[in-house]
């Protein structure tokens, strides 16, 4: 099994706080790993880290192939590899989906006018939303936001895509309509590290499940793990989740 | 108190007025584009984690907005003769203009930099997109789009600002206004004349900035939002 994402004793500190303390982690290419933890425990730095939005002080990160923790290394080809997709969608308002979409692919990979539009297009097919293309971000829904920033992150075939609390910012029945788009993805075989609160999603979806605890993977298995936790923090994070 | 107007004397200045307006006009767009291009690379130098490009933009913004334009003008014009360089009357009003807006402008188009969540400048970043990318793609735009009335009114300022380099004997409409009534001994009729020039110039900016709004900003445009 050869790991797409690798983390080996990642360590990470903003100033004095140690926020990320050894975090150990491979993920395999195809694999769709749910990251939880309680608020602060580190899971969207680690994400962050992944596709170097965060530099770690120490440990090594790969992915696809590039050594994320070494500083010479080229940031445009690591980030054509790794999709992010953010809490608060950061769709581009002043730009239309189409541009929001094709902006990445035209400018990163020069892709003509046509081809990327016509690459705007199929991204929206997958996220069901053919019929918004020539919209401005502010006449769609939040979920119809979101699924867009899918969308323009998926025109870029990225390997592997990140998710941060994607569905958090969106209310019970919107959130449906985006993990739906994801459930899709998943299922077509993308790699996906998804920090979630949705334990639901985590359960259904993951491959595997990962417990984050005050900076370090405290306790990671299948989806049935949350049905029997090993550890009695996350039996607290799960109870009091409930 | 009786006054009688007369207006004829001036009819066959007509063509000195016009010339006048013209140069003003001339030297606004000039200034306009200069001083744009100026106040965004000084607003990039203000945000910059390097603290003397930082420290040097900031330097120049305070120093031009807390001194009078007309010691500016000296300063440029006879600084620049002593020294050895001999501009046209008309390059070196222009140069003061420029320097003059480019610092106001840098503080309008930061202010509009400013408003850009960092979420979006991340978005942008993890796509894969180079720092000037970013700038260009999204911070410069939709910061000109929020900041646009702002700057656009502090280029008709310095549309009517340019009066001053009269001082230096720029022929622009007001010197040449000067010139007109040293001759005529009309001062009252011509500074009518010369004011509502002006008003017209100021007219005539703002509905070319609002065409040009019109072209730059489809969302605006599609959306109905106002300016
Ligand atoms: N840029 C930063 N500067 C300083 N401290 C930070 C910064 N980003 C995060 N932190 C701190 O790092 C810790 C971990 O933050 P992180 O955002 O990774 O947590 P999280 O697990 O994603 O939490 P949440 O569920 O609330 O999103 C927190 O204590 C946070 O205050
Ligand atoms: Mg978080």
């Amino acid at each position: 099994m050869s790991a797409v994402v690798s983390l080996r004793d990642v360590h990470k500190r903003f100033g004095q706080v140690e926020v990320l303390r050894g975090v150990t982690l491979d993920i395999a290419a195809g694999e769709v790993v749910a990251v939880i933890g309680r608020s602060g425990s580190g899971k969207s730095t680690a994400l962050r880290c992944i596709n170097r939005l965060e530099v770690i002080q120490s440990g090594t990160i790969e992915v696809c192939g590039h050594a994320v923790h070494d500083p010479a290394l080229d940031l445009r080809v690591l980030r054509q590899d790794v999709g992010m997709v953010f809490q608060s969608y950061n769709l581009f308002p002043h730009l239309t989906v189409a541009e929001n979409i094709t902006l990445a692919p035209r400018r990163v990979k020069r892709t003509p006018r046509a081809e990327a539009r016509s690459l705007a297009e199929e991204a929206l097919a997958r996220v069901g939303l053919s019929d918004k293309i020539d919209a401005y971000p502010e006449q769609l829904s939040g979920g119809q936001q979101q699924r867009v920033a899918i969308a323009r992150s998926l025109a870029m075939h990225p390997k592997v895509m990140l998710f941060d609390e994607v569905t958090s910012a969106l209310d019970p029945h919107l959130t449906g309509e985006v993990l739906k788009v994801m459930e899709g993805l998943a299922r077509g075989g993308m790699t996906m590290i998804v920090v979630t609160h949705e334990m639901g999603f985590a359960r259904r979806v993951a491959d595997r499940v990962i417990f984050m605890h005050t900076g370090l993977v405290w306790e990671t298995g299948p989806g049935q793990m949350l049905a029997a936790p090993q550890t009695p923090e996350l039996k607290d994070f799960l109870a009091a989740d409930l | 108190m009786h006054y009688r107007f007369d207006f004829a004397a001036l009819e066959e200045y007509w063509p000195d007025f016009l010339s006048g307006a013209l140069t003003t006009l001339q030297m606004t767009a000039v200034a306009t584009v200069l001083g744009l291009v100026i106040g965004i690379l000084c607003a990039i130098g203000r945000r910059s984690p390097r603290a003397w490009l930082s420290g040097l933009c900031g330097a120049y913004v305070e120093a031009v907005r807390n001194t009078p334009y007309l010691i500016q003008i000296f300063f440029i014009f006879f600084g620049l003769s002593s020294i050895g360089v001999r501009l046209p009357v008309l390059a070196a009003a222009i140069l003061t203009l420029v320097i003059n807006v480019g610092a106001y402008t840098g503080e309008i188009v930061r202010a509009g930099m400013d408003t850009i969540p960092a979420g979006q400048v991340e978005a942008a970043e993890s796509l894969g997109l180079s720092r000037a990318q970013i700038y260009w793609d999204i911070i410069l735009r939709p910061a000109l789009e929020r900041v646009y009335p702002a700057l656009t009114s502090q280029f008709v300022l310095m549309m009517l600002a340019s009066s001053i380099t009269s001082q230096i004997s720029a022929e622009e409409l007001t010197a040449v206004a000067n010139n007109i009534t040293s001759i005529t001994f009309r001062s009252f009729e011509t500074y009518i004349v010369v004011a509502f020039l002006y008003l017209a110039l100021a007219v005539l900016l703002k509905l070319a900035f609002w065409g040009l709004a019109q072209a730059l900003f489809p969302r605006r445009r599609r959306l109905g939002t106002p300016l």
